[in-house]
């Protein structure tokens, strides 16, 4: 998992530049980065799968969308997530079957808070090996 | 970027492209040769092109790379030509701090010292997603939005005197609960009452240098005397109330015709619909805030006396004041002659009012606003007081703490194979925290010099110190 993304300096907050090969497998990329900047993932079973359907004005936009709903999964209601299955995905929205595991403490390692996802610097973009996007999460 | 020394605390970024108005960043000149992050200078110009700006977007000597608006960073707009940008206030809406004095010194606490450090920990929660020791049911949750710190006295969590000496009385009349989304609510209900993770800590400190005695004394303090400190702010309910607001603007400002150089400063008109309804939401936040604090420090207070075996008269634990660091409020400003209402965005700032300013409680009237500025966790904390110079040059602002200089990865980097607890303990300072990797990423190598921030605002004029504060317990998140 650790190899589809890598953590960039920012002085206050986690940036990360994440990649994919078209753009579903970014999107999974960048959700199973962000839960692996939460937790452990390995710990994690994929016990109850959750429809995430979110929409945007453009890729970077929904990019954001995206993440700020899976985030919610963690701190609204305590699921971490285990594996993403990109169901749909145009420029302007993208529907995903995620699987997750309730938050278990003392089994389950809190790694980050992550307060938020910015739209700081947000980028997705097309590169010659398939597709990128820099995201910077406020902790 | 073009950085010209204006005055010897004081440099510009000239107004160019699509600016309103200069940038200003307050900095002695050691720290403007050690600056070194563009990305900072950047987003204080970034800041200078949005629409209703007076005067200069502002940063403080303890700036650093925010998203959106620098931290550091202080911009006022014009009531009714300016707007209010949810990312000029951050997602933890009223961050804050807030100091206590005691009646003991530090030779009266220092036997009892691990037994008071296990003993705050298990009394106070604190983590990721810790949840409080209040329960609160949907209607009282609003009224905590509503009331503030009010709330929390109310029900038993500390005293009148707490709210008084609280910016604001320790809440936001402009606060409408209605506002706020099922998702804001639903983190709110579980965490009143925690502290949070990452910079936020309790911290109990020995005054060790008084610089102004007479505003040391009207403060409550003196050589010696144990302090608690807190910084705690809105929880999940101010991240939440930040994130809908800016998933809204996101949208919104494209109907206005405003060019953002970066999304992430995403904005309204404040005299707008959109506007309104995000001024009300943060009040309800720094409201939660405030509540959150008094509890914490009502929790601090029962820690003492449990551990201490002594009662509320001999530990005398007496707050000296509460300040929130990230926030918007109205407020009333002489712009070029002109008084003028403008709404000023506080992002990692604290508010500076000097002596006589009718917001301050009648007790500090003479001294000026207390500032409370906390440092590394290894170093120290500073108590200021507001100054005249503040409200000429600053619109009313002053630092608001030591600032990050390293980065966690860096941090956590340059900590391998270093013992971070056990360097602390040399210096006399026991630690307690949360996270694994909280420790190395907040140590105190990761901070600004504070002598250093402090001084520069010192030698600005934009608060003048009071006392230094030096710590002997810390508990992180």
């Amino acid at each position: 998992m650790q190899s589809h993304y890598t953590l960039l300096d920012h002085t206050a907050d986690l940036r990360i530049r994440v990649s994919g090969t078209v753009p579903a497998d970014l999107f999974k990329n960048a959700g199973l980065a962000l839960f692996d900047l939460i937790t452990r993932p390995e710990r994690l079973k994929p016990r109850e799968v959750v429809e995430v359907a979110v929409t945007g004005d453009d890729p970077a936009d929904l990019m954001v969308n995206y993440l700020r709903e899976l985030l919610y999964l963690w701190t609204g209601n305590e699921k971490l997530v285990k594996m993403i299955d990109i169901v749909n995905i145009s420029d302007t929205a993208v529907s995903a079957l995620v699987s997750t595991d309730r938050y278990q403490p003392g089994h389950h390692e809190i790694l980050h808070e992550i307060k938020a996802v910015t739209y700081h610097q947000i980028e997705v973009s097309r590169t010659e090996e398939g597709w990128q996007a820099m995201v910077v999460f406020d902790i | 970027m073009e950085l010209k020394k204006i005055s010897p605390y004081c440099y510009e970024i000239p107004k160019s492209g699509s600016m309103n108005v200069p940038g200003r960043i307050f900095m002695s000149s050691r720290m403007a040769d050690k600056l070194r992050e563009a990305e900072a200078l950047k987003q204080v110009a970034n800041v200078a092109s949005l629409p209703g700006i007076l005067k200069a977007a502002m940063a403080m000597p303890d700036m650093h790379w925010g998203y959106g608006f620098p931290i550091g960073g202080v911009a006022a707009f014009d009531w009714d030509s300016g707007v209010i940008s949810p990312g000029g206030v951050g997602y933890d809406i009223n961050c804050g701090v807030r100091l206590a004095g005691t009646g003991l010194e530090e030779k009266e606490v220092r036997p009892a010292l691990e037994r008071l450090v296990e003993a705050l920990f298990q009394n106070i929660p604190s983590g990721v997603g810790s949840t409080g020791s209040v329960k609160l049911s949907a209607k009282e949750e609003m009224k905590v939005l509503r009331e503030g710190g009010r709330w929390a006295v109310r029900h038993g969590f500390g005293e009148g005197s707490d709210v008084e000496r609280t910016e604001d009385g320790g809440c936001m009349d402009q606060a409408d609960p209605s506002v706020i989304s099922e998702r804001a609510l639903a983190r709110g209900a579980k965490q009143l009452g925690t502290l949070g993770s990452g910079n936020h800590f309790l911290e109990v400190g020995v005054v060790d240098e008084i610089f102004d005695e007479a505003a040391a004394h009207t403060f409550g303090l003196f050589h010696n005397q144990v302090t608690v400190m807190l910084h705690s702010g809105s929880r999940g309910l101010g991240y939440q109330v930040c994130d809908d607001s800016l998933a809204f603007m996101a949208k919104h400002v494209k109907t206005l015709g405003i060019q953002l150089p970066d999304r992430q400063l995403a904005c309204a008109m404040i005299r707008s619909e959109a506007g309104r309804r995000y001024f009300a939401a943060m009040a309800c936040a720094a409201n939660y805030a405030w509540a959150n604090r008094q509890i914490l420090l009502h929790r601090a207070r029962e820690t003492f006396q449990q551990v201490l075996g002594i009662g509320p008269r001999d530990l005398a634990m007496h707050q000296v004041y509460d300040i929130c660091h990230n926030i918007a409020k109205r407020e009333e400003h002489t712009v070029d002659g002109q008084l003028r209402t403008v709404c000023v965005h506080r992002k990692g700032a604290t508010r500076a009012f000097p002596p006589g300013h009718p917001a301050i409680c009648e007790a500090y009237r003479q001294t000026g606003q207390p500032i409370l500025i906390p440092g590394d966790m290894g170093t120290a904390s500073y108590v200021m007081a507001g100054t005249q110079t503040a409200m000429d040059e600053s619109f009313g602002s002053t630092c608001h703490g030591a600032g990050r200089v390293l980065s966690r990865t860096a941090a956590k980097k340059r900590s391998k194979g270093r013992s971070i607890q056990r360097e602390l303990a040399d210096k006399g300072i026991l630690v307690k925290w949360t996270g694994r990797s909280t420790l190395a990423e907040e140590m105190p190598d990761a901070y600004k010099d504070i002598d250093e921030v402090v001084d520069a605002v010192h030698g600005a004029g934009l608060s003048k110190k009071v006392a230094r504060l030096r710590p002997i317990c810390v508990i992180k998140g």
